[in-house]
């Protein structure tokens, strides 16, 4: 199951070295849950501050259950706001 | 003492400037800043003034935590009726300058009438005298500042100004300090224009004393400690900035893209603040040099960019090969993404213009977009731009109207009035994504349902920074909720507003509210002024000044019918991303948000809410 990765900010630095820009392609086992792709790559937990699966946002206590299908994108931001 | 307790009241067409005691018992209820200003202009002018005559007035206003250790106190506010909107307008700054003013020992500056020739303003400590200008009028802000500081010999000397925008009378003219830093919005700068006042320029030596300087050092230290340890204002803002919303906004599909007829933008990724961190492929530098504070700021969230000298932009113009004042997330949005271009050092250099000549880049660039697809559609001819091709996505169209707004000349003097005018003008004016006349920031409200609400109800038109639920509905600040659903969107936008007012009242920046809480910046208010300011206390007075300033638009002509937004927005839906298939459902949010004010259903405040907050 292939899904694109999308790390953002600091969490950038846990980008796969084939990524482009912020992005990579992650060929992952079927029934791969958010929290577990992320874990993959190694971010930590405490620092995925806004996951998305989507553009959805997916809440700390829901990624350990949402299992990824073929073509999701998931993306991750350490704490950031803006204006 | 929080405030000095002077004004000083300059009267333009006699060329006076006078000392006067600060009303206090206004002070008492309205903080400071915005909520004060506003008292004094709903006081002392007709709501319906033409904002461009000389019977409108033009406030400087600190708050009592301007100048003050607090972090971040380094705000000011110009308080005004808009040319853009006709409404209230009241546009914030940071940098320096307004501790400066504080320094020199004044709470506010009242400006009034209408000078016969340019002038300036130099305030020294208790001193003020009004200036000859003739030699600066037709000069830009950059050229300005320095030129006032060389001339007075005093480079310690803060200067506000207005570029050749405010006095050519585009509607969305800001006042820019410190060279780069603005109190852009709704036109303010345009009212300096028509006073014939080309700066202020502010020298102070007097410091600032709060009314318990022990308290007070407490309760700030305790402040800079949470936004040090909170991992938004401690890490993510210095490092990033405004500009890391870009691939956030755009990724839950609420970038509103070309005029808004798009929610996500395929360039998204190469303006944002990422992409100002990464080395250019041209030269191998990053467009991003340093994060910069404003005075008193332990945050560091603002930009400085160099633009890449080889770019087409700069390639022969060496004065802007230096280092200034970078894209934040608004300006990146409203000249990129809205336009559809994705060339960061072009955007770099429109916003260079825009604070060199001091107008507003949202605005601008709302302006252009909305220019671009009645271009697309055949509304506007190559005739009426003198041929400039302004399609979606064209650098060359966006930095050549950027350099003839500054100018007022050919088509930017169209581009100068905004967008409400230009869509009128041309037979669309439902093409114009604003509110009361003013242009949106870079939320869709589609995407985002309370951004909806947020717009239509803003008193200074269409903006974000009268109550941010971006932070609750993206970023769960300071809880989550869900952008696409109105339930309970009302009393999140009403509480966010209240608070807002009294941040902006207070001297401090708003992006400290996404550490602090009221119970963080109460015990400051309490330690710096006088009187009760107690958390409740606080969120009423807030709320006084929402209302007062609603009292003010309805006296204006504002009416019920203004608290809407563009077509587009209500019955245009959402083409990609989670919002796909939606409309903004301002209709099920608005009757509840006049409820829970305490408005009739025509979206007046009763007499029991009059009564209730002392109005």
């Amino acid at each position: 199951m292939k899904i694109t990765l999308k790390l953002f900010a600091l969490l950038g630095r846990y980008l796969p070295k084939d990524a482009t820009g912020n992005e990579a392609v992650l060929d992952l086992a079927e029934g791969t849950t958010a929290g577990e792709a992320l874990h993959h790559v190694g971010v930590p937990g405490d620092l995925a501050h806004l996951v998305l699966v989507n553009g959805v946002y997916l809440a700390p206590s829901e990624r350990s259950g949402k299992v990824l299908t073929e073509g999701d994108a998931l993306a991750a931001w350490p704490p950031v706001a803006g204006g | 003492m929080g405030w000095h307790g002077k004004i000083l009241r300059v009267d333009l067409s006699k060329g006076t400037c006078k000392a006067e005691d600060l009303n206090q018992e206004w002070a008492r209820n309205y903080l400071g800043q915005r909520g004060l200003a506003t008292k004094y202009l709903c006081e002392e002018t007709d709501p319906k003034v033409d904002p461009l005559s000389p019977d409108n007035k033009l406030i400087f206003a600190t708050g009592p935590l301007t100048g003050s250790m607090a972090s971040t106190g380094g705000r000011y506010s110009v308080i005004t009726k808009g040319p853009l909107t006709n409404c209230i307008a009241c546009s914030n700054s940071g940098g320096y300058w307004g501790a400066e003013l504080k320094f020199a020992g004044w709470d506010m500056v009242i400006l009034e009438g209408k000078s016969k020739k340019p002038v300036y303003l130099f305030i020294s400590d208790d001193e003020a005298t009004l200036m000859p200008a003739d030699d600066l009028w037709g000069k830009s802000v950059w050229e300005t500042e320095p030129t006032i500081k060389a001339r007075l010999q005093d480079p310690q000397i803060r200067v506000t100004s207005i570029g050749r925008a405010g006095e050519n009378g585009v509607l969305y003219a800001g006042i820019i300090n410190d060279l780069h830093r603005a109190a852009g919005r709704s036109g303010v700068g345009a009212v300096m224009g028509s006073k014939n006042l080309k700066a202020i320029a502010v020298r102070g030596t007097k410091g600032d004393k709060p009314h318990d300087p022990k308290a007070f050092m407490e309760a700030t230290v305790a402040g800079k400690k949470v936004l040090a340890e909170n991992a938004v204002t401690g890490q993510g803002l210095p490092t990033y900035g405004t500009q890391v919303l870009m691939n956030v906004i755009n990724e839950i599909g609420a970038m509103p893209t070309r005029n808004w007829r798009e929610v996500q933008f395929d360039g998204a990724a190469a303006i944002s603040g990422e992409a100002m961190h990464e080395p250019r492929k041209s030269d191998g530098k990053a467009n991003l040099v340093t994060n910069q504070a404003c005075f008193g700021c332990t945050i560091a969230c603002g930009r400085i960019s160099k633009i890449d000298e080889e770019h087409f932009t700069v390639k022969t113009k060496p004065e802007y090969w230096h280092a200034s004042g970078g894209v934040e997330y608004e300006a990146a949005w409203a000249l990129g993404s809205d336009t559809g271009i994705d060339d960061l050092e072009a955007l770099t250099y429109a916003n260079y213009l825009c604070n060199e000549d001091g107008f507003d880049p949202i605005s601008f660039g709302a302006t252009v977009a909305a220019a671009m697809e009645l271009y697309e559609m055949g509304a506007i001819t190559d005739k009426d731009t003198g041929g400039i091709e302004l399609k979606f996505g064209s650098v060359e169209a966006l930095t050549t109207l950027t350099e003839l707004t500054a100018k007022g000349e050919g088509f930017g003097k169209e581009i100068g009035l905004g967008s409400k005018r230009l869509c009128e003008k041309y037979g669309h004016p439902d093409l114009s994504m604003t509110v009361k006349g003013q242009e949106f920031p870079a939320y869709d409200a589609r995407g985002i349902q309370g951004m909806g609400l947020t717009y239509a109800t803003s008193n200074r038109g269409a903006c974000h920074l009268r109550s941010y639920t971006v932070a609750s509905e993206v970023m769960g600040i300071p809880e989550k909720t869900d952008p696409l659903v109105t339930d309970g969107k009302a009393g999140l936008v009403m509480a966010f507003q209240d608070a807002t007012a009294v941040v902006d009242s207070s001297g401090l920046c708003v992006f400290v509210t996404f550490a602090w809480s009221m119970e963080d910046i109460a015990p400051q208010i309490q330690a710096a002024c006088e009187g009760d300011w107690s958390v409740e206390n606080l969120l009423l007075t807030g709320e006084r000044i929402w209302n007062l300033e609603r009292k003010y638009n309805l006296s204006a002509g504002m009416t019920a019918k203004d608290d809407t937004l563009p077509k587009r927005l209500l019955k245009e839906a959402a083409k990609t991303g989670p919002a796909k298939g939606k409309v903004n459902d301002l209709g099920k949010m608005l009757p509840e948000y006049y409820e829970l004010r305490g408005w009739t259903t025509e979206g007046v405040p009763t007499n029991e809410t009059l009564d209730r907050l002392a109005l």
